[in-house]
């Protein structure tokens, strides 16, 4: 009758579900947050891709060349073009929770989220207008 | 809209099934009838073995989160009228132990929420005498987000990290700290760090950012991990480059 | 370092601060330089700079010290963000130091690669 009731911490009667391997699958909110965290492949084959072509301006004109040749190919061109894709996920993805991850207080007021974002896409226009302008001749 | 919306209600009762199985209920769907509203009108008109909680029903207790078409809801804030013409699929809260029918053991949480102490730490607490602690409107308004928090558990139940790590400490827990760490009546930032700055603590956080899109009181635990874990790296370079005295 | 390193200091802060430095060189430099290097001139879009200009430019020093950085950082970026990717998505965490030293020790092995590269162009 004043039995205590045996509480264990695994109790053998709660069902306890696993997560499947594929959770990322089961919300498309999830199967974003994939897509940004896999951006960061292909911002490491960027790695790879500059110093390829600074190793072959290093080497000579007619590298320079080959180079250029060599990244005209349709292969090279298609995953070009998918991490360009995945990097601009990056891009916009990065911006838009910069306001979530910082707190910036101008004159004791907190910075509306509009500022902080707007004020890193314009650092991206800044950026990418001086880089143009050191790279085209 | 019809008159009638088909519930189907996730069931698990641990005397009689190893396996949660799902039982369907039509429930009338006038327009102000929240989920909790069909879940009660099951217990009291079809079937009384129904188990779930619930409370205030004004979205302040906290109790009756659910997930509710896969995503995690307060149930007494989600209208039946919204999954029209329906069925709307009832379930208890992802990554949690599930005892019965739609309760969850949140044991796991409850362990966890002390261990970032969510309450006022004075080194020196002043004599009464010399009155209370005074706060200005903007000193209040730089933690009063993260004290809005009711402890429904819809983060972690939206949290991926949650499910896959049980020792991450969790969005809501997080979340609390930082709220009191704000308190400019607080002193105790540098205590809450030491549990904070372990992996298990911020750095578990990958920023789905799913608990703060699921948060009914607009809390935003990510924001407050992610602004923890700036803070963190800011006091570690601060540990090389200030004497000891200076932190 | 005039304290030396503490028994209980994390490294997870380092970390996520060369993860957050990267991520914020990585959106705002590589989208450009992806599109012109990748697509654009190699595809005539543009017209390619000469080989004497890339020359001149790879060789100044700045240059080479934002491309050092800039390389750098990205690889720790993509160190953190795959560990925590191959952690999570693929639930083999008790992979943990394999995984660990795959990724931060390729940043840091890549790293070397870029320094060296980046160290050649005649200057």
């Amino acid at each position: 009758m004043n039995q205590q009731p045996n509480y264990t911490e695994h109790h053998p009667r709660w069902y306890r579900t696993r997560v499947s391997t594929y959770w990322w699958l089961e919300k498309p909110a999830y199967f974003l947050f994939i897509l940004r965290e896999l951006s960061s492949v292909f911002v490491a084959w960027f790695v790879v891709f500059l110093l390829m072509l600074v190793a072959a301006v290093t080497g000579g004109a007619e590298s320079y060349r080959q180079f250029l040749a060599w990244a005209a190919r349709p292969g090279v061109v298609a995953l070009n073009v998918v991490s360009l894709l995945f990097v601009l996920l990056h891009t916009i993805t990065w911006f838009n929770l910069a306001p979530q991850a910082m707190a910036v207080r101008f004159r004791g007021k907190r910075v509306p989220g509009i500022w902080i974002a707007g004020s890193n896409y314009a650092a991206w226009v800044i950026v990418s207008g001086v880089v143009l302008w050191l790279i085209v001749q | 809209m019809p008159d009638r919306i088909s519930l189907q209600v996730l069931r698990y009762r641990p005397e009689q099934e190893a396996e949660p199985t799902v039982q369907e209920f039509e429930v009338p769907c006038h327009k102000d009838w929240v989920v909790l509203d069909g879940l009660n009108y099951i217990k009291d008109r079809l079937d009384g073995s129904l188990t779930y909680r619930w409370s205030c029903r004004m979205g302040i207790c906290g109790s009756c989160g659910m997930t509710v078409n896969g995503e995690p809801k307060l149930t007494c804030a989600t209208f039946l009228s919204e999954y029209a013409p329906g069925p709307v699929q009832v379930a208890p809260l992802r990554n949690f132990p599930i005892i019965r029918d739609l309760v969850i053991e949140m044991g796991d949480f409850m362990r966890k929420l002390p261990e970032v102490k969510p309450w006022i730490i004075r080194k020196e607490e002043k004599p009464l005498a010399e009155g209370e602690y005074l706060q200005t409107p903007e000193q209040l308004d730089d933690y009063k987000q993260f004290s809005m928090c009711i402890n429904c558990m819809l983060c972690y139940a939206a949290c991926p990290v949650v499910g896959l790590d049980s020792h991450f400490l969790g969005p809501a827990a997080i979340a609390l700290a930082q709220r009191y760490n704000l308190d400019s009546r607080d002193q105790g930032a540098a205590e809450r760090l030491e549990v904070l700055s372990q992996h298990e603590g911020i750095w578990g956080c990958t920023f789905v950012g799913e608990c703060t899109k699921v948060c009914p009181k607009n809390v935003d635990p990510a924001g407050a991990i992610q602004r923890y874990k700036l803070k963190a790296t800011i006091e570690w370079l601060k540990s090389f480059f200030m004497p000891r005295g200076a932190r | 370092m005039p304290k030396g390193v503490e028994h209980k200091r994390p490294i997870e802060p380092l970390l996520w601060l060369l993860f957050s430095a990267g991520g914020v060189l990585a959106a705002l430099f590589v989208p450009v330089l992806l599109f012109l290097f990748g697509l654009a001139f190699p595809l005539g879009w543009l017209p390619a700079p000469s080989h004497s200009h890339m020359l001149a430019l790879f060789g100044h020093p700045i240059t080479r010290i934002v491309l050092f950085v800039l390389c750098v950082l990205s690889l720790f970026f993509w160190a953190h963000r795959f560990r925590y990717t191959l952690y999570d998505g693929l639930q083999i965490k008790h992979l943990n130091e394999v995984i660990n030293v795959l990724c931060y020790g390729g940043a840091i092995v890549g790293s070397i690669v870029a320094g060296y590269i980046l160290w050649q162009v005649p200057h």
